[in-house]
């Protein structure tokens, strides 16, 4: 597959975004995944939610890790600057990267275990920063590219394709970022197109830590009966609690919404997220109600998906650090310290 | 006959009691009386209740490295008590908190033993516990004033200068020197015969750790983000360049920092921050010690596959595993050369001094940027964590950053195509592109197999192209970086190979033996890869004296890898006690060798 070079032949009347670019423009090389994987419907809505922001490619930036996941960065924005970095270390690469420069906006794909094995201490520390980035985890319970080993992400009594089912428990991505202070939080189905763009938007829109934590099948090695983690068993059981659109800033919010249902949170650009609860009883600007939430649902066994946290008060690493507002990589060397005179002077402490 | 400005003091005190700024003192007094001194400590891996010690030498000619003597020991603490009493040389002193009896079978015939009683003194004269174990290690500062004949004037200004803002403490402490100063009069006969005169070779010159110049010179290199995991004995390298930036990157309109530093969770994310931002085109780095480069060896190998600039400062403690966290070695090297799995090798640069610290800091950056590698700074406990004397550091106000081969957004427009790994210039360095610069620059990094044209591959031929084009690099890298400090003779077929902070000791030793009619030529090696100079020196020489502080001869093992030197000719002469080497080890080694049948 990876040797075919991708057609690039385009319909004149394709749609364009306030670039002027297309869809086409936001594609990557053709993805080597196997046919059907949940990761390559994850970066089909990564093309349409970056087409659909208006996102200058070269202002982008796709951080990843090593696993099936990790490979995805090389099949959407080519013209974007990817960093394949090693196994778990995406969060750290993405914090120097963004100390460096805050300007560009950051999209780290990740896997179940390079986020929640190998990479954990990394995830959960990128979180404590309030790292501004969209972080992605296409979670399917397994190792592929090993073939077939359970990640820390598998359910009790989820059954592999041979052996023994599952009896650890599970590493839940949403309630750990929940109880370390993310402030987006959202899971998804690979396979829920509809609700996964507005998700990501919002994600690559919020000012701090974003996580989506993405249901995406491995079709090769946990999609059988007796997975939880398979496409069957996750169309049965998930459930939407919050749907949300994301409004950019200067458009007109929609009157689509039934008063009392439609809730708008403006965003630190102006954009909007309106929020459209299905689940009347869920508050996610709750951490604690939140999480009592979640985990009853899953404790039923149902999979909730849905922006499930949200708090655009808390300030990003940059403002915990109290740095300047342009990107520290683009300050002129000379004038970053005090001169000859001034070292003269500072020595005096030192006789 | 009197012996004058040649001594060296040693103290033996608790660890947490506050000696540091009574050492301190002492050693800036001496310092302001301009004579040559320099002090080392030797202190525990711990917070409070441990022996350390501080050593102090004095030295009218101004060597530096650690003297294998004692000549005058302050012995505050009476579990060290024994071990203090049989460090001192024949014919030294030993002074000693005479408030307790101390046992009769602890004695020696050969050295003066001076009781003075300073916690008596304090309890009579001050208050409160804490206040009575501070001031007692102030009175042994005016105890060896007096016994040594340091200027009291030059004291009081320290203090004044030290407590400007808190009169009483001036007071208070002066009473104290005064109680250890006049007892000591009183009941000695002052000076000793060994003591320090004022002369005029210290203007001109700080005293100053390895680690706080080496903070200093990434400040001054314009390093913007600084990514580190605390560890000793590096920890004080960030402290300085947080505490220099604090007070000099402060953006003056917005009162915002023009700085990051991150304490990382752990080494693997203090080295994936460094190299995350330096291929976002920030000068950044990290400081560590062994652990923590067995832990970012990954990334390392990482970095220099995938050509990102990266600075690294090791300072060096003992190994292995935890080791001594507190002593000296060089015994990363081996490690740190070729850290990571696979065919890697790395530019390591060898600081001597703080003075090289400060400016190695700085070529560190111009070298990593301009080869797009890592560059690992080599210092160690000593250098980094004790108190050197220096010439003033000065800045080129001519300095200009060597960025490296970065593509700018209009040299990307006028490009038909940009390829990463293309040795475009034959030097081995290829061209490489900032994040939010051009769409054209886009490119993708990876640690997996890359052909020139950066895209991935399996292919044989295609990865082996640029492996092999990594070893082009390599060899630019000898030729640009810093050359070795020779001292040659043609009368001489025997010389000396160090690295570091062996360069004090091997100087000394040199001198000593050339006092004996025993001439060694000289070669301090400040990088590796080894400049051809190194291999010339090696080929000039019947016996090269191979001197280091590691069990392995690492540097030994590096010399006949990298340039095929002889390994006949190199004689290791190896300390690794974990306390710094001294000249006496040298000369003593050297001697012996010769009596085997070694050339000199």
């Amino acid at each position: 597959m990876s040797f075919i070079a991708k057609p690039k032949i385009t319909h004149p009347g394709i749609p364009k975004n306030k670039l002027g670019l297309t869809a086409r423009d936001y594609e990557g090389t053709v993805s080597t995944l196997c046919a059907g994987c949940g990761h390559d419907s994850v970066t089909a809505a990564i093309v349409q939610a970056v087409f659909e922001l208006g996102i200058e490619p070269h202002m982008l930036a796709k951080m990843s890790g090593i696993g099936c996941s990790s490979k995805t960065p090389a099949y959407f924005v080519s013209q974007s600057h990817g960093f394949n970095s090693v196994h778990g270390r995406m969060p750290s690469v993405t914090t120097g990267a963004n100390a460096a420069n805050r300007d560009l906006m950051y999209v780290g794909v990740s896997g179940d275990g390079d986020s929640l094995s190998i990479g954990v201490g990394q995830f959960v520390h990128a979180i404590r920063r309030n790292l501004n980035m969209c972080y992605i985890i296409e979670n399917n319970g397994v190792y592929g590219l090993t073939k077939g080993q359970f990640s820390a992400s598998a359910d009790i009594g989820s059954k592999p394709k041979k052996g023994e089912p599952n009896n650890q428990e599970p590493i839940d991505p949403v309630s750990t970022a929940l109880s370390l202070g993310a402030t987006y939080i959202a899971r998804s189905f690979s396979g829920d197109k509809e609700q996964l763009v507005p998700l990501i938007k919002g994600a690559l829109m919020h000012r701090g830590f974003a996580l989506l934590d993405i249901v995406s099948p491995c079709v090769t090695f946990n999609d059988h009966e007796g997975s939880t983690k398979s496409y069957a068993h996750t169309r049965q059981f998930y459930h939407h609690v919050v749907d949300m659109d994301y409004v950019p800033p200067a458009e007109e919010i929609k009157a689509a919404y039934a008063e009392g249902d439609a809730m708008p949170i403006e965003m630190h650009d102006g954009s909007t997220i309106v929020l459209r609860k299905v689940d009347k009883d869920y508050d996610l600007t709750s951490r604690s109600s939140a999480f009592k939430f979640l985990r009853e649902r899953f404790n039923a066994g149902e999979i909730t998906t849905g922006l499930l946290y949200l708090d655009e008060s808390r300030a990003e690493m940059h403002e915990l650090m109290g740095n300047i507002d342009s990107p520290l990589s683009q300050l002129p060397l000379d004038g970053l310290h005090p001169g000859g005179k001034e070292l003269k002077k500072l020595q005096n402490r030192y006789r | 006959m009197a012996t004058v400005n040649d001594v060296v003091i040693k103290i033996g005190t608790v660890n947490g009691t506050g000696s540091a700024s009574a050492n301190g003192l002492l050693r800036k007094a001496i310092f302001r009386m301009g004579v040559p001194v320099v002090g080392k400590n030797y202190f525990p891996s711990n917070i409070q209740g441990l022996p350390t010690w501080y050593e102090i030498r004095v030295s009218g000619d101004g060597y530096q490295s650690r003297s294998n003597r004692v000549d005058v020991m302050v012995a505050m603490n009476a579990q060290t008590y024994a071990q203090d009493m049989a460090d001192v040389e024949p014919g030294g002193w030993l002074v000693y908190d005479s408030t307790w009896p101390r046992s009769q079978m602890l004695n020696r015939e050969d050295i003066t033993v001076i009781g003075i009683p300073f916690s008596r003194l304090c309890n009579e004269s001050f208050d409160g516990a804490r206040a009575r174990i501070l001031i007692k290690n102030i009175a042994y500062v005016g105890a060896i004033a007096a016994l040594l004949d340091l200027d009291l004037k030059i004291i009081t200004t320290l203090l004044e200068e030290t407590f400007a803002a808190k009169a009483h403490l001036i007071e208070s402490n002066m009473k104290a020197i005064r109680l250890g100063y006049d007892y000591a009069q009183k009941h000695v006969v002052c000076p000793l015969d060994m003591r320090v005169e004022a002369m005029d070779a210290t203007s001109g010159s700080i005293i100053i750790d390895g680690n706080t110049a080496a903070g200093l010179g990434c400040m001054y290199a314009g390093a913007t983000v600084g990514a580190w995991y605390p560890i000793t004995p590096s920890t004080s390298l960030m402290d300085a360049f947080r505490n220099f930036c604090s007070r000099y990157r402060v953006d003056p309109d917005s009162g915002k920092a023009t700085y990051a530093v991150i304490q990382a969770e752990d080494e693997l994310a203090a080295i994936g921050m460094v190299i995350g931002a330096a291929w976002n085109g920030a000068r950044s780095f990290t400081p560590t010690s062994g652990p923590g480069i067995s832990l970012m060896s990954e990334f390392i190998g990482y970095a220099y596959y995938a050509e990102i600039p990266t600075v690294i400062f090791n300072v060096q403690r003992t190994g292995p595993s935890t080791g001594m966290p507190t002593r000296t070695q060089q015994c990363d090297i081996i490690s740190c050369a070729f850290a990571s799995h696979g065919d890697t090798k790395h530019v390591l640069l060898f600081p001597a001094d703080p003075a090289e610290c400060f400016h190695t800091a700085v070529d560190s950056f111009d070298l990593a940027e301009r080869l797009q590698t890592p560059v690992i700074v080599m210092s160690d406990l000593d250098i980094g964590m004790n108190d050197w004397m220096i010439p003033e550091l000065e800045w080129d106000e001519n300095y200009v950053p060597d960025r490296g081969k970065v593509l700018g957004a209009a040299e990307l427009e006028e490009m038909e195509k940009f390829h990463r790994y293309l040795d475009v210039d034959g030097d081995g360095i290829p061209y490489r592109t900032l994040p939010g610069v051009h769409p054209k620059g886009a490119y993708f990094t990876r640690g997996s197999g890359h052909t020139k044209f950066g895209g991935y591959t399996e292919d044989s031929a295609a990865y082996q192209d640029v492996v092999d084009r990594l070893l082009v690099k390599w060899e630019t890298a000898r030729k640009i970086l810093p050359k070795p400090d020779i001292q040659y003779s043609k009368f001489n077929n025997a010389g000396v190979i160090t690295i570091g902070s062996g360069d004090g000791a091997c100087k000394e030793a040199l001198d000593r033996l050339a006092g004996q009619n025993i001439g060694l030529n000289y070669c301090r090696i400040k990088a590796f890869p080894f400049a051809d100079e190194v291999k010339e020196f090696v080929e000039q020489h019947d016996v090269i004296y191979v001197v280091e502080q590691n069990r392995d001869a690492q540097l030994r093992t590096l010399l006949i890898n990298d340039i095929e030197a002889d390994q006949r000719k190199l004689v290791s002469l190896l300390h690794y006690n974990g306390m710094p080497i001294n000249a006496g080890f040298v000369v003593d080694s050297v001697l012996e060798e010769i009596a085997k049948g070694r050339a000199a």
